[in-house]
């Protein structure tokens, strides 16, 4: 059995498991760490949405063997520390705005809006209505116009 | 505490008010109150003339609410010494918001702040019998009272003890942010007085409950309480509990609706793939448990199966919709002038998937002797009873452990996931947590029932005199707990609404109690047929209302364009409820009804009443060809409404933040299944297995502009909030785009008949997840 190594939420780990298990398999049954939720396992719904490296990924399309060993995955479980606080200006954000009704997307719609964000900024601009048309996550509770609100609200502390 | 106290006749004794009620102390080492959940029952309502409609008299929330009246039904507030109360709700949250709001209840008798009351969620109670259904949009209708007086109870023994304690009379203290206080100034925390105030022995008490008036809490904005949960990933759902030895289970499914397994020819090969552990045959198909799902996924579509035939083969929609019409009742012309004017519609209702996004689940470990579930259940009873039916084991051996649903929608109240859980776990003989692949969810799962809904109004002379609504659908399976309920209940009723309901069905029942037109249209009968029970069906989020609503609110637009009417002056001069008046007078006001609109946009104006209460809703709709064919990467777009505008009356509101999240959600569901959202059967199996083929409202449907108004009735009981968005949301987005485009439509959502995906595979049941998931990160 292939021993995978990489980083979770800055810490180094190694699974013994076959390589073509995807992501969010090893970090949900592995290693215990559930804020990326199972919603679809094909890259649609967006529940599992976490970070590699920085950047906004579904690790349930991701096999485990195609990761290196320095890629760095975030989950919601280790946004605060990217900006070594409490809570990351998202999340407090999402909680002003009393987003969440059942909670199940919203670990993936905070790290997608942080990423989206992210990249708006480097793109030198504001987040725009168009922009957030773009966001995929599910949320079938429907509280996409408090997900809209919060994400212009925590941009704005990013 | 396990003290029981004896029941009482809830109905408050003469002479008192309706703010006065008898509870309990129950004896014990802490401070732990009771009061009985059958509590807050109205008083016994008049006789009316035949005219109104059932719901005007009596409604769904009348039954549920009168459902616990034979039985004893303890609910307890316990303080504890560090100075918080907890409380145990014998109803599901999932994400409705109801331990907020219960947590509010509490504070607001106690005077303490919600943030220290913990309510958890009961676990399954036989004793409750019919009292442990969450549905129907009644959490806060039915329990409001006792729990306020569980709690003003719990308040008044804090106050005795201090009193003692302190050397003041009882009506000589104060209290405030838990805290007893004394004209001298000093005090006592509730975390101090907590067994202090405990009695030996149970006692039974009356109580005074708070003046509206001086409420402090109840009303004011309040975020949900596992907020900070849900957006850290803490918040706990059945799938993120650890329990041992409970590995990951998934079930390969059969093509067809409703197979069932006849033979797996290549076991030995699936027990040798990497991570399976177990293979078992059950009714549903042929479970597999692994070290990870994504290695149960991997054994299903390696799976050799001989299937069964399921129970729609070789049917589709089409043969389905003739079998409906076939069924429709006549609408019985009645006697009108030859001089009125008719107006005559037909519509049609696909199926649609009532899945959250949470798939179905559950963890059970069974046992020789013993069985433990976890699961979201919104009727923990009737799960516990077949639970145990299914396993040959006493209700007492079987332990059923409510979880917090990521959404339920209707798909909760049925318990097919836990005992699909239970069943494999004693096949197997180990733990298993078992999670529904998402393809499984529209192609196996509960739907929403297939429907037509026909109309015929009459009209003479600037009146109108008859309104009849026939709707006809695919039998709604009310096996979840409610059909017990009515049985039971049905007899409690007044006596012309029995009368009313004697001999109908479950649903024929459930469809008369929940249907209400409150215009003034002469005679209206609103009536329900159904026919062919092959289906997994259940209540989906508002049951019947929304094609209701929908078939409803079109037809009225057209009378209203036969009498050469604007449709909001229409339902204002015919409406006769004055709540519901005010709530569309409200949106008509704040969404700037009438404004000019370019060509191919149009507003669209609705209104319901249901649940104790009335909403209205206002959209603009964009239907110019710019904006239909706007692309989105592998995204549905067409019509997008720009601007909602919602008014709610929902008696007394709790919490206003969670009433208007409610109202956002609900119109999201409208939106869905006006335009977009339906499962579509061809030769015997649903075609949709992603939310890619299922089309639920996504953020590019949504209107960028949403604004949701409470309008304030004055009334000092709660009405219904979890489902209320939905009905008047979906056909104020109907009435927008038949204004909007000039064609009424007659089938919805409005893009069913347009197939925008290719079908996955049947054979295997569930797709292999990409490997491709690095190319498209941002």
């Amino acid at each position: 059995m292939p021993k995978q190594t990489f980083i979770v939420n800055g810490e180094r780990v190694t699974v013994k498991v076959a390589d073509n298990v995807r992501v969010l398999w090893v970090l949900r049954d592995l290693l215990g760490v559930h804020g990326p939720k199972y919603g679809c396992g094909i890259n649609v719904c967006k529940a599992c949405t976490s970070h590699i490296n920085g950047k906004a990924f579904n690790p349930c399309s991701v096999r485990v063997g195609d990761l290196e060993r320095d890629d760095e995955i975030t989950t919601i479980e280790g946004l605060p520390d990217t900006v070594g606080k409490d809570l990351h200006p998202m999340q407090e954000a999402w909680i002003d705005r009393d987003v969440p009704q059942c909670g199940y997307c919203q670990p993936g719609q905070i790290m997608a809006a942080t990423a989206l964000v992210n990249k708006v900024h480097a793109e030198d601009r504001e987040i725009t209505e168009a922009d957030l048309d773009t966001i995929r996550n599910i949320c079938r509770c429907g509280t996409y116009n408090r997900i809209r609100e919060a994400v212009k609200q925590g941009a704005s502390k990013m | 505490m396990s003290v029981q106290a004896q029941a009482v006749d809830p109905t408050p004794a003469a002479g008192l008010s309706r703010r006065s009620f008898v509870g309990w102390v129950l004896g014990g080492a802490t401070l732990v109150t009771a009061a009985d959940l059958t509590l807050g029952r109205g008083v016994a309502r008049a006789s009316v003339p035949s005219g109104p409609q059932v719901p005007e008299l009596y409604d769904l929330e009348d039954l549920q609410t009168d459902a616990a009246l034979p039985t004893s039904q303890l609910i307890t507030v316990t303080m504890n010494d560090d100075g918080t109360a907890s409380f145990e709700l014998p109803r599901m949250e999932v994400g409705q918001g109801i331990t907020t709001s219960t947590a509010m209840i509490i504070a607001e008798e106690l005077d303490i702040d919600p943030g220290q009351v913990k309510v958890g969620l009961a676990p399954a109670r036989p004793e409750l019998i019919f009292n442990q259904l969450t549905g129907g949009s009644n959490t806060t209708v039915s329990t409001y009272t006792p729990i306020r007086v569980a709690a003003a109870i719990a308040k008044g023994a804090l106050l005795d003890a201090a009193a003692a304690e302190l050397g003041y009379a009882a009506d000589q203290l104060t209290t405030r942010a838990g805290v007893v206080s004394a004209p001298d100034g000093s005090s006592l925390t509730y975390g101090e007085l907590a067994s202090k105030a405990a009695s030996p022995r149970t006692k039974q008490v009356d109580v005074e409950l708070k003046k509206a008036g001086d409420f402090s809490v109840i009303g004011t904005a309040r975020n949900r309480d596992d907020a900070l949960l849900a957006v850290t990933g803490r918040k706990k759902f059945i799938q993120d509990l650890h329990v041992k030895g409970a590995l990951p289970t998934m079930v390969c499914r059969p093509p067809t609706l409703n197979g069932s397994p006849k033979k797996l020819r290549n076991k030995k090969k699936i027990l040798r793939m990497p991570g399976v552990k177990n293979v078992a045959i059950v009714d549903t198909g042929v479970a597999v448990r692994a070290k990870t799902f994504g290695q149960c996924i991997d054994a299903i579509r390696a799976m050799d199966v001989v299937w069964n035939p399921g129970s729609v083969e070789g049917e589709s929609d089409r043969t389905i919709m003739a079998r409906l019409k076939k069924a429709e009742l006549p609408l019985a012309v009645p006697d009108v002038p030859v001089l009125a004017d008719q107006v005559d519609t037909d519509f049609e209702f696909m199926f649609r998937s009532s899945a959250a996004l949470e798939p179905n689940g559950a963890i059970a470990d069974v046992r020789d002797d013993r069985a433990t579930i976890w699961a979201g259940l919104k009727v923990p009873i009737l799960a516990q009873e077949n639970i145990a039916k299914e396993l040959g084991m006493s209700i007492d051996q079987v332990t059923v452990n409510v979880i917090t649903g990521g959404g339920s929608f209707g798909h909760k109240l049925f318990s097919d996931h836990a005992i699909e859980a239970a069943k494999i776990s004693k096949k197997m003989g180990k733990p298993v947590k078992l999670m529904w692949h998402r393809a499984d969810e529209p192609r196996q799962g509960r739907l929403h029932p297939m429907a037509t809904s026909r109309i015929r109004a009459t009209m003479l002379a600037g009146e109108v005199l008859t309104f009849e609504q026939r709707n006809t659908s695919v039998v709604t399976d009310f096996s979840h707990g409610l059909g017990e309920i009515i049985t039971s209940t049905i007899d409690e009723a007044p006596t012309e609404v029995g009368r009313t309901l004697g001999g109908l069905g479950f649903s024929e029942t459930i469809f008369t109690l929940t249907q209400e037109l409150p215009y003034d249209f002469g005679v209206v009968t609103q009536l329900l047929n159904e026919t062919d029970d092959r289906f997994n069906t259940g209540s989906m989020r508002n049951i019947y209302s929304p094609d209701t609503a929908v078939a409803a609110e079109l037809t009225i637009d057209q009378m209203a364009a036969k009498m050469g009417k604007d449709p909001l002056e229409f339902r204002l001069a015919f409406l006769k409820d004055d709540r519901t008046k005010a709530v569309l007078e409200k949106v008509a006001k704040e969404g700037n009804w009438g404004r000019t609109m370019p060509k191919g946009m149009a507003q669209g104006i609705a209104i319901h009443k249901e649940y104790k209460g009335s909403t209205a809703c206002l959209v603009e709709i964009d239907c110019r060809p710019r904006t239909v064919d706007r692309d989105i990467y592998h995204a549905v777009t067409g019509p997008r409404v720009t601007k909602a505008v919602f008014a709610v009356d929902a008696g007394l509101v709790i919490n206003p933040r969670g009433l208007e999240a409610q109202m956002m959600g609900g119109f999201s569901d409208g939106l869905a299944l006006t335009l977009t959202s339906s499962c579509h059967l061809r030769n015997g199996h649903f075609l949709e297995a992603s939310w890619d083929n299922y089309f639920y409202t996504r953020q590019w449907n949504i209107p960028p502009e949403f604004e949701c108004h409470i309008v304030d009735s004055g009334t000092d009981q709660p009405g219904g909030a979890g489902e209320a968005g939905v009905p008047s949301s979906a056909a104020a987005v109907a009435c927008a785009y038949a204004r909007a485009t000039g064609t009424m439509p007659k089938r919805f959502p409005i893009n069913h008949d347009e197939l925008s995906f290719k079908p996955k595979s049947f054979v295997p049941p569930v797709p292999q997840s990409p490997r491709d998931g690095l190319k498209y990160t941002y």
